[in-house]
């Protein structure tokens, strides 16, 4: 085929029908309404949510986890992007660090220290374990699959990154459930489940995010 | 990036295209195609790739920044966006031909600011890769770039509705991309 020919093919091609930035919302609606929709069939919010979530340790918890699902997922909509510069969305990432440092130090401080061991153990860590990279699968997926539209630079930080955004947004949901409220919990085991999530993104896209 | 006249042109043509300006878009490739060309001549030359593989590289690294202009954000300049698409096209198509590469971004915006070439080659074996698709996307391929129709002129001849030309015709160009990638897996 003549280049020339080529170009007057896509020439007839020309219209962009979904936009990316569409292609990522709707599928990251659909992974969030998936996951939520799993932990409100199989175990439920807390029973006390209601009064639970004026504890400063509650709010922590759900501030920290939707605060690392909002600065990843949106780190992972740049990524898809070429010549986007990404040096101050990957920075933000370092605000759920610091809330998380803050967090921990805070806890420390107000808890005696034999109280420490079974804050961080909790009661229900299996759980966490279990469900945090269980509800990252669908939001993993719709990530990938809209980042998979995008053009990325680099396959498999790409996909770590969907895989954090992820992990992100399952402890972001788990949290509405998950009973154990001390920030030593939040380091010791939410941090797993994200990590799980992290690791299966960088895995995955290694092998699906080269264009 | 220094914006210049001419990328402001490109972002207008491409601007253009993604509302669907047909015109605007052939305007937008044939103007972007002598930079590629030259890029990719010299990155061939320079990796030892025979000059032969050159149309190849410019045509893939079309289908790459057709396939993934959905990416470009019509608020910024056009020249960053670009120059990632090429480069990194262009190290994945230079690395499936064997040969490890890499090309530095300054160096693709500078060509892509810079000379400029005229040649038209002649490369891709047709009749292998329509082989690889499908009907009807193979007789719209056909139809459009050999035979020079329309849109129109081709879906009265098969018989089909404008809108399913359209979206066959994409189809088309996503399995032609695909099609040069396992290509190049299985012979280089």
């Amino acid at each position: 085929m003549k280049t020339d020919d080529l170009i007057s093919l896509l020439a007839k091609d020309a219209r962009v029908r979904v936009g990316f930035g569409r292609v990522f919302m709707t599928a990251l609606a659909i992974g969030v309404v998936i996951s939520a929709t799993l932990l409100l069939s199989t175990i439920g919010i807390r029973r006390n949510m209601a009064e639970a979530i004026e504890a400063p340790r509650v709010i922590f918890k759900l501030g920290l986890t939707l605060l690392l699902a909002i600065t990843a997922t949106r780190l992972a909509f740049r990524i898809g992007k070429p010549g986007v510069p990404l040096h101050s969305a990957a920075l933000t990432l370092l605000l759920p660090l610091a809330a998380l440092i803050a967090g921990i130090a805070t806890e420390l401080f107000v808890l005696p220290q034999d109280a420490w061991g079974p804050s961080m153990k909790g009661h229900f860590s299996a759980f966490c374990l279990f469900f945090v990279p269980t509800l990252s699968a669908a939001p993993l997926a719709a990530i990938l699959y809209s980042v998979r539209q995008g053009a990325p630079e680099n396959p498999g930080v790409a996909g770590a990154v969907a895989g954090l955004a992820a992990g992100g947004i399952a402890a972001a949901i788990y949290a509405w459930h998950c009973p154990d409220d001390s920030p030593l919990f939040l380091a010791a085991w939410y941090s797993i489940g994200i990590l799980v999530a992290t690791a299966a993104g960088f895995l995955l896209g290694r092998k699906i995010l080269r264009w | 990036m220094r914006y210049s006249a001419r990328e402001e042109d490109w972002a207008a043509w491409m601007r253009a295209a993604i509302a669907g300006d047909a015109p605007a878009y052939d305007r937008f490739l044939k103007a972007v195609t002598p930079y590629l060309r030259s890029i990719a001549r010299r990155r061939c030359d320079q990796f030892g790739a025979p000059p032969s593989e050159v149309e190849d590289v410019v045509q893939e690294v079309l289908l790459a920044v057709h396939l993934k202009r959905g990416t470009w954000d019509v608020s910024r300049p056009i020249g960053p966006w670009l120059s990632t698409i090429v480069r990194n096209k262009l190290i994945d198509s230079l690395r499936r031909r064997g040969r490890h590469v890499s090309v530095p971004i300054e160096d693709v915006m500078e060509t892509l600011e810079a000379d400029r070439q005229e040649d038209g080659a002649n490369r891709i074996d047709v009749d292998r890769m329509l082989d690889g698709l499908r009907n009807p996307q193979r007789e719209i391929v056909r139809a459009i770039s050999l035979g020079g129709a329309g849109i129109r002129e081709t879906a009265e001849r098969l018989q089909m509705t404008e809108g399913a030309v359209r979206v066959a015709l994409h189809r088309a160009l996503k399995g032609l991309a695909a099609l040069y990638r396992s290509d190049r897996r299985e012979n280089g």
